[in-house]
């Protein structure tokens, strides 16, 4: 008598929607990416390790993370900073600057390449007065560097921006007639609220760094041992026809990417946490 | 139409929504569904509108079982609790939407349509406002165009969620009015859910009580209100005094006070001599005897005396027995003035009339009293 | 009082969150209160610190390119623009864009219909799925297809026999752009569909609508900003990718080329002023794109501000 009523979905189109988008999923992101891991089996474990650790090999990861390390680490200072005026204060041009801002985004990496490359040659804009101090940018390590700070900056300024703008200004009015002075306000009061964000986009920076190819080969010199970018070596590989060699790394990249990727959802999730934006 | 549920259950999860409900709304009647948020009352709506589905029991419309029937195909008008007007739509379109939605044959000219709508604005006295779009109106404005939207599609029956909720107490009081009004010209079978115990016993002709996933008491409004069914309902519906004792004979012992037999209004012999009771009075229930020789009742201390009503409200705390309770006492200016009562005075609380629970039954509605 | 505040959109990982903020200047409310503003001195250092940062490292490679593509004058410059290489490499990135962004698109609307309006288990596993492309270096984007239908890769020999080229062809471009693109649409769309709720939804279908009645009469018209804002950042980024195109294409000129590569190839062979002339095209387009971006991001705060109106 008490037969169970058929449970049912009001809204239609979840199972059309969830199988299409599994589906298609799988057809281009997860198959492809799931043969990088089987191509890399037919590696006994001793080739895999000497692929991975040659010292060419080895000279491209300390570049490549140490200049997105330190690329990342510029951005969130720089990014903080233009975000904190692109949201507190009223200046000239402001909407303007805050449209350009996603420039790197929008602009192919390949143009930024050249142009950053042209901008920090001997006979450059920047280069020429870089010049006489001895500093040397283009096709030199600073010069990947240079190129990861462009393309990382919007990551920090559009993770932090809207946090602040969403600042209860009450908070900090509250800490004034507590007796803070505006720098203890800062560091005590927004800081702390801010940090979850600044670290995602830190980490958004850093991850989108190590993996940047267009921009960065133009202006590094691609100089073995010195300036050689890991995805270059895949490149690299990739020409001498090593498909296992180029794999190799490239599964010693992925590893690197989807534990950045666990991080910074774990950072998000805290994101959320600290601000009561939810997800 | 007649809508009948029969041992409807829903979980979400761990939390039992509703457990075994069973009712009838009877053609023709505006019921409501009342309790505290939580309760399943939205729920149960929402089932019966097909918007839902129950773990088990039936939906009976018309003595013919929905369970199997999208809400699509049962003819429910449903008002959302936050109106759900699309929000690019101008008024007019949002009320023609559903009959533009039929499927071609069964579709009504454009003509007709537009008739139909301009009749529906006229009904809810807001024709002029037909070519507006949900972000110019005003709450009350907005709540009357979705139930001119979901009469469009002509219902058998008419299910509003929490219908003035999201409105402001001078609003919510005309709507009220003008929603019984409505009523009373369509004569179309309506539930409509609220957690306001004034709202529901002024608009409705049957009030359901609910609690946690039950139905605790259904009845009309003057039923439910005078002959509280459970202490829940008693609690929900209105301010309460509650007194806990021990059965003694035919009277209530509380802590050294006796609560006289002649008031109480449960019959004799329906709890064992020494039973653990908590007895209930509303405000106006209660007396207050100034007189230092008096012995019944019980004692209590006025804390506060509020006056600036019509009537005017005392605040007691209890002595004795009752230490650490609040009482609260309902009286007019004139007695007060007469009593000539005083903040700090001792007193004695003499009811008129008391209600007796069980103390374990009545464990779940002392929580609720307000 | 509306019940569901609209949030600014979450941050999702992968690439940036967007926000619908562009229309009313915030700052007022900071700088007008005693206790949220600093002294003129560290407001200006501030302001001054940010700003030259931005001008070296954003502005400046951008003016660089449309002076540097003009520096042999404007016949070299039409020249470059007009030669046939550089205009099949138009055809081609037109061609990839046209083919990545309408499957992207079905693909982001679908995703975010069955991710916002359903719950089921694993959702949130299939949002980081979804992003997974992100984190991806483009080179790796471009390996996996040649691991899958190169000469020497899984589906290689069958390929070879049938005479299907992927690799080194235009289908491998394309789907090295599809790969590069996928999550736009699908992570603008999830956080705005979710913030609607589906109250408006079940108000059609109670109302008699179908599925498909539903989604084009209501809810299209709620998602069409965020619809359009996807559509364009996919669209800037299928025809600016180079990482990925370049591992798949084989730089066959005149067949295999798209912009970014062609400006690559002239810039390798030393004529700079037609590199710079290509590659102004495209700084060109990221301008469009920007620009159309802020347009869009108005007309979404205008439209929400607009819903806000007359709640209270």
């Amino acid at each position: 008598m008490n037969a169970p009523a058929r449970s049912f979905r009001v809204l239609p189109g979840f199972r059309l929607t969830l199988g299409y988008t599994l589906a298609y999923l799988s057809l281009i992101v997860l198959v492809p990416l799931a043969a990088v891991f089987l191509k890399t089996f037919t590696l006994t474990f001793d080739q895999f390790w000497a692929v991975v650790t040659a010292p060419r090999v080895v000279a491209s990861y300390k570049l490549s993370f140490g200049m997105s390390l330190l690329a990342a680490a510029i951005n969130a200072v720089f990014g903080l900073m233009l975000a904190w005026a692109l949201v507190r204060y009223r200046f000239p041009g402001k909407k303007l600057i805050d449209a350009l801002v996603d420039l790197p985004f929008a602009l192919p990496t390949a143009v930024a390449g050249i142009a950053l490359t042209a901008l920090y040659a001997k006979n450059g804009w920047i280069g020429q007065l870089l010049e006489p101090l001895g500093i040397q940018v283009a096709f030199k390590p600073l010069g990947v560097l240079v190129a990861l700070v462009f393309i990382g900056l919007p990551f920090v300024v559009r993770t932090v921006q809207p946090i602040l703008e969403d600042l209860d200004t009450e908070l900090e009015e509250a800490a004034a007639s507590l007796g803070a002075v505006r720098w203890q306000i800062f560091r005590h009061v927004i800081l702390p609220v801010l940090l979850p964000a600044l670290l995602t986009g830190f980490a958004l920076a850093f991850a989108r760094a190590v993996g940047e190819y267009g921009s960065v080969i133009f202006i590094a010199g691609n100089i073995p041992m010195v300036s050689e970018i890991t995805p270059l070596m895949i490149i690299t590989k990739l020409e001498q026809y090593d498909y296992t060699g180029a794999t190799a790394i490239a599964v010693v990249m992925l590893m690197f990417s989807f534990t950045l990727l666990l991080v910074i959802n774990g950072l998000q999730a805290w994101t959320a946490k600290r601000t009561g934006r939810n997800r | 139409m007649s809508i009948r549920v029969s041992n409807i259950d829903k979980r979400f999860g761990d939390f039992v929504a509703l457990d075994k409900v069973t009712l009838d709304f009877p053609t023709g009647e505006l019921v409501a569904l009342l309790g505290p948020s939580g309760c399943g009352k939205t729920t149960l709506l929402r089932i019966i509108a097909g918007l839902e589905s129950a773990d088990a029991g039936r939906v009976l419309l018309d003595g013919e079982d929905a369970s199997g029937t999208h809400v699509r195909e049962r003819q429910v008008g449903f008002v959302f609790q936050h109106y759900a007007l699309f929000r690019h739509m101008t008024v007019f379109d949002n009320v023609a939407f559903g009959m533009r939605m039929k499927p071609r044959a069964q579709r009504p000219s454009e003509k007709q349509i537009r008739a139909k709508v301009h009749e529906l604005l006229n009904l809810v006295q807001l024709d002029w406002l037909a070519d507006r779009f949900p972000a110019q109106l005003s709450g009350g404005q907005r709540q009357r165009i979705a139930l001119a939207r979901a009469l469009a599609v002509e219902p058998r029956v008419l299910l509003l969620d929490e219908p003035f909720g999201a409105l402001d107490a001078k609003v919510r009081k005309e709507l009220r009015r003008w929603l019984r009004k409505l009523h009373d010209e369509l004569h179309i079978t309506s539930i409509f859910v609220t957690h306001d115990q004034e709202e529901a016993l002024e608009v409705a002709d049957r009030v359901v009580l609910m609690n946690r996933g039950r139905v605790e008491q259904v009845g009309a409004p003057e039923e439910v209100y005078r002959r509280p069914a459970t202490p829940f309902v008693y609690g929900f519906l209105g301010s309460v005094n509650l007194f806990h004792g021990r059965v003694d004979g035919e009277a209530v012992r509380v802590g050294e006070d006796v609560l006289p037999p002649d008031v109480l209004t449960h019959e004799a012999g329906t709890f064992d001599h020494g039973a653990e009771v908590v007895a209930f009075a509303r405000p106006h229930e209660l007396d207050i005897v100034v007189d230092a020789g008096a012995t019944a009742g019980v004692a209590a201390r006025v804390s506060r005396i509020l006056a600036f009503g019509v009537t005017a409200r005392v605040e007691l705390d209890g002595v004795n027995g009752t230490n650490g309770q609040h009482f609260e006492v309902e009286l007019t200016r004139d007695q007060v003035a007469a009593l000539g009562l005083a903040e700090g005075q001792a007193v004695r609380l003499v009811p008129s009339r008391l209600k007796v629970f069980e103390r374990e039954t009545a464990g779940a509605g002392a929580g609720a009293a307000a | 009082m509306d019940g569901e505040t609209y949030r600014e959109e979450p941050l999702m990982s992968g690439a940036v969150a967007m926000q619908w903020s562009g229309a009313g200047d915030s700052a007022a409310r900071f700088e007008t209160k005693a206790a949220t503003r600093e002294a003129p001195l560290v407001k200006w250092l501030i302001i001054g610190l940010s700003l030259s940062f931005f001008a070296v490292f954003l502005l400046m490679p951008l003016v660089a390119v449309l002076v540097e593509a003009l520096r042999k004058g404007w016949e070299t410059y039409l020249t470059a623009l007009l030669d046939p290489d550089a205009l099949s490499a138009v055809k081609l990135t037109l061609i990839a864009a046209v083919i990545a962004v309408p499957l992207n698109l079905v693909f982001g609307v679908a995703a975010a219909w069955a991710i916002a309006k359903f719950e089921f288990r694993g959702k949130h596993f299939l949002i980081t799925l979804i992003d997974l492309p992100f984190s991806v270096s483009p080179v790796i984007a471009g390996l996996i297809y040649v691991l899958v239908f190169g000469a020497q890769g899984w589906l290689g020999p069958w390929l070879y026999e049938h005479d299907i080229r992927i690799i080194f062809a235009v289908p491998g471009i394309v789907l090295a752009t599809v790969f590069v693109t996928f999550p736009f649409v699908a992570r603008e769309l999830i956080p705005l569909m979710e913030a609607q709720g589906k109250e408006e939804e079940e108000a059609a279908v109670v109302l008699g609508a179908n599925g498909w009645q539903t989604f084009w009469h209501v809810t299209l018209p709620n998602i069409k900003w965020g619809l359009m804002y996807g559509v364009i950042l996919t669209n800037a980024r299928a025809m600016g990718e180079f990482g990925a195109v370049s591992v798949v294409s084989g730089h066959i000129r005149g067949e295999t080329n798209t912009l970014p590569l062609h400006v690559e190839i002239l810039y390798n062979e030393y004529q700079f002023a037609a590199a710079f002339a290509v590659a102004s095209l495209l700084a060109m387009l990221a301008l469009v794109t920007l620009g159309l971006k802020t347009w869009v991001e108005h007309r979404a705060a205008a439209a929400h501000n607009e819903n806000q109106d007359g709640t209270s």
